[in-house]
Parts: structure tokens; sequence; C-alpha cells
């Protein structure tokens, strides 16, 4: 399932946008991915349900998640979603851990749908 | 576990009820097999999220009495009491409706009743569990000793486009005359349902504003009031009349000022109304604000800790309790309603998400999700009493709310 177009558009905007050193950068700590896992799970899950079927916010499958590339879905957990109750997260996270995030929930996002 | 009544029983009954209990333990812990005679007015459960279980709570004890496993998906349960207090209702975000005798542990009844759900609430007579559904939106109603199916209300609306959609339920409460109230948060719309006849009879009321995200119910069961995430302020149903239409309360408590990125949507449901003035939490805004509650005029901000979750009052309403979204939410602040300042910042553990007083106040029971326990803390001196392990515990529901109107 893809995005609006409108939506997708924008991401790409904005992925273009982003400075994308990110993967030059040290490694996270694997306290740190832990750390993320648990704000993954339990706050994106306050609205995305614990285990990403959704809630106020839609579910995050990884069949979905995969509709966006991995800078675009980053992109989307730091600035929000205009219009939506999406937030950015840009004042809790650095490029870098968004953009784990977007590789864990494209690549081990365990609702497989 | 006898000894409370033993005494009483003539001798010759004793060593026979002893004989039963020692096998009884013998045979090891298949459900409790004799229910210790005892109230229900003291108990309330813990919803530990990961674990999809419920620890039973004894607050005059202060400990863990049982824990009752297999109810499935539990972030972001809520739980709601019959009106004896002896069974609570779980409202699973998987779907699922739950039925649990405190006494013994046991899961009475269970369905899966819808793909996701928020939460319910039970019927002023007791007969009837609502629960609100985001996944198909809509209320589905249950007879509350079976669990079995009565009606099921899709929460359709019209859109801008002229098509019929379903819409997300959220802020579903039980109010008096044995009515539903509830919110439509992609419609923007208060719905109620009148349970008085036989069949349902809806009443709805469009345009009450963006993007209603809770809602709440005072505590005679006259004002429902949900929080509007797409704009500020309120919307406002006067249950006694209802043919006055919803009206906007506190409508530009933020105007010209920019909000904060939402990272968790606040909660109304531990309605405050403490002397005569409404404790409401800012969306997107480090404060707490106070209305008066004859006329809903803002009558003052009080600057906290972070953006507020819950606002709840201790009982005798001297005191507010708050906590907070991510990520301050590793502080519960108290406040003096007298004097409207912050007189305490409790700092109970990491990922506080849920407080809850005891019936008349003297303590409240905090979890601190990350932290994996429950902190007890006197409110009158603002100590720690205790904690209790716990594994990711969320909600905490006592049973006084079994008789407490949207409770």
């Amino acid at each position: 399932m893809l995005p609006p177009l409108n939506l997708r558009l924008s991401l790409l905007a904005m992925a273009c946008a982003l400075p994308l050193a990110a993967q030059a950068e040290t490694p996270l700590s694997a306290e740190r991915e832990a750390e993320l896992e648990t704000l993954l799970y339990q706050d994106c899950g306050s609205c995305h349900g614990m285990t990403l079927r959704g809630g106020l916010g839609p579910e995050l499958p990884r069949s979905r998640m995969n509709a966006y590339s991995q800078d675009g879905l980053a992109a989307l957990i730091l600035h929000g979603v205009e219009g939506t109750a999406m937030p950015g997260w840009e004042g809790l996270l650095t490029e870098q851990e968004a953009l784990w995030l977007a590789d864990h929930l494209q690549n081990d996002n365990p609702l497989d749908e | 576990m006898s000894d409370l009544f033993m005494p009483k029983m003539p001798p010759a009954l004793r060593k026979p009820f002893a004989a039963v209990s020692l096998l009884a333990l013998l045979a090891g812990c298949q459900a409790t097999p004799t229910t210790e005679l005892r109230g229900t007015g003291d108990l309330g459960v813990v919803v530990e999220r990961a674990t999809g279980s419920l620890a039973i709570v004894d607050t005059s004890e202060r400990r863990i009495l049982d824990r009752v496993e297999g109810l499935g998906d539990l972030s972001h349960a809520s739980v709601k009491f019959s009106r004896d207090a002896r069974h609570a209702f779980i409202f699973g975000r998987d779907g699922g409706l739950s039925r649990v005798d405190l006494l013994t542990g046991e899961i009475t009844h269970r369905v899966i009743q819808s793909g996701n759900s928020i939460g319910g609430a039970v019927s002023q007579d007791g007969a009837l569990v609502a629960v609100a559904n985001y996944e198909p939106g809509g209320v589905k109603l249950f007879d509350s000793e079976t669990l079995e199916e009565v009606a099921d209300i899709p929460a359709t609306w019209i859109d801008a486009k002229g098509e019929t959609q379903r819409s997300k339920v959220v802020g579903l409460v039980d109010a008096p005359g044995n009515r539903f109230v509830y919110s439509l948060f992609e419609a923007g719309e208060i719905h109620l349902i009148d349970m008085h006849g036989d069949t349902p009879e809806v009443t709805r009321f469009t345009a009450i504003g963006k993007e209603p995200y809770d809602a709440l119910i005072g505590p005679s069961g006259r004002y429902y009031i949900a929080g509007l995430f797409g704009e500020d302020g309120l919307a406002m149903l006067d249950l006694w009349h209802p043919e006055q239409g919803v009206t906007r309360i506190l409508p530009d408590y933020g105007r010209g000022e920019e909000r904060l990125p939402v990272y968790k949507m606040p909660h109304l449901e531990g309605w405050t109304l403490a002397g005569g003035e409404a404790w409401l939490p800012a969306v997107g805004r480090h404060e707490v604000l106070v209305a008066d509650s004859n006329d809903w005029s803002l009558k003052g901000r009080v600057p906290v800790h972070g953006q507020p979750i819950f606002v709840m009052r201790r009982p005798d309403e001297r005191q507010i309790w708050v906590n907070f979204a991510h990520p301050n939410n590793d502080v519960v602040q108290v406040i003096d309603t007298e004097s409207r300042e912050v007189i305490a910042t409790l700092t109970p553990g990491e990922a506080v998400l849920h407080m809850e007083f005891t019936p008349k106040g003297e303590q409240a029971w905090v979890s601190a999700r990350d932290s994996d326990r429950v902190v007890v803390y006197d409110t009158r001196t603002l100590k720690e009493i205790t904690r209790l392990d716990s594994e990711s515990p969320s909600g905490i529901f006592f049973t006084d709310r079994a008789h407490r109107i949207g409770l």
C-alpha cells in the first residue's frame, strides 16, 4: 500500500533535503539501540500499538514501511506528517537514530504483512 | 487463609474444612479452590502491558494477591468494573474483551469483538458493557454477565466528498439514564446512545470540533467534555439539555502561541473537578489549565514539568497529581488546588504512565513502566510507602470506580 501521492512527494522533498552523513558516523551503542527499541514499541506504540497493529495512528506493517525509502521513512519520523497527529521527533532523535528506527521498521518488523 | 471465619465455626466442622483445604493445596494451583470470604472494596488491578497480564492488588495490605494471564495485547488497555465490584472487564488493544473474577483470578468470559479497541464503559444499571472500537470504528454492546453481543452500532459519518465513512471511537463513557456517550475522532462528532428501552436510540451531534481525542464526564454525569487535538479548546455537551447541542469551551487557550510537538495524546479520564474548578491538560503545552466550572471561562494556567497526560484530583480535592508525556515522563508533580502551585515533584521511576488514588485518597499508586514497578505514596506526607514489582505496569484501576459515573 503506497502513501498518498502528495505525501510521497513531500517525503521525497524531505529526503532530498536530509543530509545523509549518518552511515559514516560511529555506530549507535547497544544501550542506545535498546532504548530506541523501547521507544519504538512503547512510545510510538501509544499511537501505533505495541504490536504495531495501529491505534489512533495507522498500523505499521513491514509492507507499508517498505513502500518508503529508508531515508524517506527517517525523514518522516524526524519531521512528522503535516495535517495529522504524527509529530516530528527531531527534538529527541538524531538523524542516525531515525535511520536506525527506519531500518528496524523495514527489516526487523515483527508485523510481517 | 481461612483464619478470618474459622473461629465462628463450630469445632466439629473445623477438621473436615481444614482437610479439604489441605487437599486443595496438595492438588496444586489450578483455579483457587476455596475462595476466601472477603469484600472487593479494597481491591484493584494493575495492567501489565508487555506480558498481557493483570495483577490483582489489595490496597489495604498493599500487595499483589494474584496474577491473571492470557488477556492478549494489553497495550493501552483499560478496565471497568461490574456493578457488584467483583468482576473486572478488560478492554485490550487487539479487540479482546475479557471478564475476570477478582476473587478467584479466573477469566470467566472472553471474546475477540473487533480488530482494535480502545476502552469501554458499564451501563448505569450494570447490565451492559459497551466497547469503543477503532477498527472497525463503532461501539458494541454486550451482556455484562455472559458477554453475548446485544448491539453493534457502527460509527458512520459523511465525509467532505459525501461518502459514508467509519470513524474511530474515543472517549466512551456511561451517563445517567442508561446512556452512553462517545466521540468520533475523524468525524468530529459526539454520539449519544440511549439504552433505556429495548433498542438503542442514537443521537448525533455534528461539527463539534476537529479531532476529538478523548473525553470525560463530570462526577454528576451532567457534562460530557471532549478534548480536541485538531484545534485548541474542548467541546461540551450538557446532558441535562442535549437539545441545546454542543458548545465550545476554552476555545482560545493557546491563541498566538506555537504548539510543541505532541509525543503522546493527553487523557481526560481522570476528570478533575475541584472546588468549582475544572483542571485539564493543555495539548502541546507545559501547562495545566484551570477553568471555572460554572461559566467555563479560563481562570488560570499552571506551568508544569512537561506536557500533561493525566491530571487527577485527590478525592478530597486538595491536590492535583499530574504525569507527563515522553520525554519528561519520569516525574509526577503535585499541585495544591488552593494556591495553584506545584508543591512537590516526585520521582517514582522511568516512564510514569498512570496514577490511581485509593477511595478516600490516603494513598496514590503510580506505575513506572520502564522501572518495572508500582510505587505507593502517602498523599499527606508525599513519601513513598512501598513499591511492588510489576513488569511494564500501565493502567491502575481500583474497584471504587464501579460506583462512579463515567469511570
